[in-house]
């Protein structure tokens, strides 16, 4: 019995390098083990947190650290809203549309906290620092905090402003093994309400140490905004050769 | 033509028989999204009284979407049997709800009926029934079919054995597929959906299933979920495809999002007839649906989500799928926002789609950013399980780690085998017992080092 179960677990474990699926958990009657019952709960309440964990604009702005910023919210005026009504998420509340600075900026910067504000919180303003120190000649408008916020919120952000182009840095859906990755999209000259998620680019999963590291979502950014200004797109007429994720609904 | 009402003093229209559904249609995120859902509980009601007053053969001459701009519904008029239709074609919506759940209704009437039933009158009677009755008819209603195993006799469960991997990398999906086996997973099919579509890829994981069945002389199928196109490329080319996979849905506009034609279904299922994979059956192809498709791609037409979830499965029917499964709480909180939605929907695609003739699963599933819990999912299962459901989706500790959603665990599937002494199909049933992974009250076996562990020692080296 022992040497056999000893071989079990060895090849359990052999196995649990090749997969993050919760394999060979074991039994208790037809049910599982009650660590692994526990196991599974508190991974769905990280996942369950960090989508109604509320947003802190002041601690994003604070990580920024001398980047001008400007906060504005979502049509969407609470969380129960916004997770119903995609619409409204994706566009500005009307006065806080008005109060944004109009200019010729090259590109806007919108931290959005989307499904996750524990990924915005984690990973924005390290991503904007990054991204900015690379991009020597453009000039870059103030950094827009978007609260209840989707992808398509830069839409109208960018068109607010003025700026040619948005980079939505946004929470993306929780999954139990991931609570706070973050998505990067880029749209260059978007139309709100006509560009569509095929008119974007995106890199998923930016999520140091596990997922994409700051330097690395920053070196890709940098180089599709370079190529977007030069070319006059974004979307699926902008391959990203290092082979992105899909654009997902946000 | 328009319906009215009078609740408590108060009339109520409804200029449309769409208007009417949805109306009448239970509280859910997508239709208030969509703007069809009630004004207010009163309006919901008020459009229920006015539906159980609508003559059932109406749905016939009052199509939702025009006959001539939707194939869909082209499909449904086109292929209705008055014949099969006549034992309820006096019937008003109401009338047949008090049918369904008389003793007339039997497995044997309700297989006859189905020709004659449009998905229009099964979603419009399922709005008038309460979740026991949801439960009560759909568990008369028998549908059997068959590819290695049988899928849907009485006192059966199958499942999908899940094991995805966010890299389609073979060790980790063998480990996963061992940890389902040893489960006592698999006999609905082992289905893994890709990461990406690529042909190479897709051909990849095909082998590696087909591999794995061949050498342990498992009664069942693989599908890798991928577009029903890639399926055609790769049977012309030899893959050893056995059930074409396809995500459909209620209207052609919908479909089109999807990137399919009826045309293309047609080409697809001629095709994998022809490769005569199966052993004790000939059903061929395997449909996913489930509701907000249509309004996720902005082809609903105005129909509540739900009657337009009924119509995919008019689509489904068309090809005598092995097996057909709503996702049900895939999409999302804006289409079903808590668990509570996502229960009655599950219970009104099952329902719809066995009546229609379909050998329903479900994957029992919700995502994080949904109001859920593994509590909903033990819910939705027992109520399923008590319904009929023929198969349900089953992934390793109820985590998908390549699609970040929650679903059913093989766990769930041992437990719900045990409360209500469903078994496997009998091919497989039979399979378990050759390798020792039956005890003697015939329940899955906890076994440590097992011959079918070689499976993970080969890949893990």
């Amino acid at each position: 019995m022992s040497e056999v179960t000893l071989q079990t677990s060895e090849l359990w474990a052999a196995l649990r390098h090749r997969t993050q699926a919760r394999i060979g958990l074991g039994r208790a009657g037809s049910a599982l083990p009650t660590r692994h019952r526990l196991e599974l709960q508190a991974a769905h309440a990280a996942a369950r947190d960090a989508v109604h964990s509320p947003f802190e604009p002041g601690a994003v702005a604070a990580g920024l650290a001398g980047m001008p910023t400007v906060r504005v919210r979502s049509a969407a005026p609470d969380r129960t809203t916004y997770l119903q009504r995609p619409d409204l998420g994706r566009r500005l509340d009307r006065t806080d549309r008005a109060h944004l600075p109009v200019g010729e900026w090259d590109v806007v910067f919108v931290i959005a906290d989307g499904l996750s504000s524990r990924a915005v919180h984690a990973h924005a303003a390290a991503v904007v620092h990054e991204t900015a120190a690379r991009l020597d000649s453009w000039h870059i408008a103030p950094v827009v905090l978007a609260e209840q916020a989707r992808v398509a919120l830069g839409d109208d952000v960018a068109h607010a402003m003025g700026a040619t182009t948005v980079v939505v840095l946004i929470g993306e859906r929780p999954g139990m093994s991931a609570a706070d990755s973050l998505g990067a999209y880029l749209t260059y000259r978007p139309v709100p309400g006509v560009t569509t998620d095929a008119g974007r680019n995106c890199l998923s999963n930016i999520r140091p140490p596990l997922g994409l590291s700051y330097e690395g979502a920053a070196e890709k950014l940098a180089g599709l905004m370079e190529r977007a200004r030069r070319s006059g797109v974004t979307g699926v007429g902008l391959k990203d050769e290092s082979g992105c994720g899909e654009v997902t609904e946000a | 033509m328009s319906y009215e009402s009078v609740l408590r003093g108060q009339r109520y229209r409804f200029d449309t028989l769409a208007r009417l559904l949805a109306a009448a249609s239970p509280e859910r995120s997508g239709d208030r999204l969509a703007g069809l859902a009630a004004d207010s509980e009163r309006e919901r009601v008020a459009a229920r009284w006015a539906l159980a007053e609508v003559p059932l053969a109406d749905f016939l001459t009052e199509p939702l979407i025009p006959y001539e701009t939707d194939d869909v519904t082209r499909l449904i008029l086109d292929t209705h049997d008055p014949a099969a239709f006549a034992p309820v074609a006096g019937l008003t919506v109401g009338g047949f709800r008090e049918w369904l759940l008389s003793e007339q209704a039997h497995a044997v009437s309700l297989a006859a009926l189905s020709p004659g039933l449009t998905p229009e009158m099964v979603a419009a009677v399922s709005k008038l029934m309460g979740n026991a009755d949801l439960v009560a008819v759909a568990r008369k209603v028998r549908v059997v079919t068959a590819f290695r195993s049988t899928i849907g006799l009485p006192g059966r469960l199958a499942t999908r054995l899940q094991p995805n991997h966010p890299t389609d990398d073979p060790a980790g999906v063998a480990a996963a597929l061992l940890d389902g086996l040893l489960l006592g997973s698999g006999d609905a099919v082992i289905g893994i959906n890709p990461a990406t579509d690529s042909p190479r890829a897709v051909r990849d994981l095909l082998e590696l299933l087909d591999g794995v069945i061949r050498r342990y002389a498992i009664p069942t199928q693989s599908c890798v979920l991928c577009h029903v196109t890639t399926s055609v490329d790769l049977m012309e080319r030899g893959a050893p495809v056995d059930l074409v996979f396809q995500s459909i849905a209620g209207t052609q506009a919908a479909n089109a999002s999807f990137g399919v034609t009826l045309g293309l279904l047609d080409e697809a299922y001629e095709a994998a007839s022809k490769l005569e994979r199966g052993t004790v059956g000939r059903n061929v192809m395997y449909f996913e649906t489930g509701q907000g498709s249509a309004l996720s791609a902005d082809a609903h037409h105005g129909v509540d989500q739900q009657t337009v979830e009924a119509r995919a499965y008019a689509v489904a029917r068309r090809y005598d799928p092995l097996l057909v499964n709503t996702v049900v709480g895939f999409i999302g909180p804006e289409y079903l926002y808590d668990g509570r939605q996502i229960l009655r929907a599950a219970l009104e695609d099952h329902f719809c789609g066995k009546l229609l003739g379909l050998p329903m699963g479900l994957d029992i599933c919700y995502t994080n950013h949904a109001d859920a819990d593994d509590d909903d999912i033990a819910t939705m299962l027992t109520m399923l399980g008590v319904a009929g459901a023929s198969f349900v989706i089953c992934t390793p500790g109820g985590d998908d780690i390549m699609l970040n959603y929650q679903s059913a665990s093989y766990h769930d599937a041992l437990y719900l085998r045990e409360v209500l002494g469903l078994r496997p199909a009998p091919e497989f049933e039979a399979w378990l017992a050759s390798i020792g992974l039956l005890d003697e009250r015939g329940a899955i076996r906890e076994v440590g080092a097992h011959p079918l562990t070689e499976i993970g020692r080969e890949l893990a080296a």
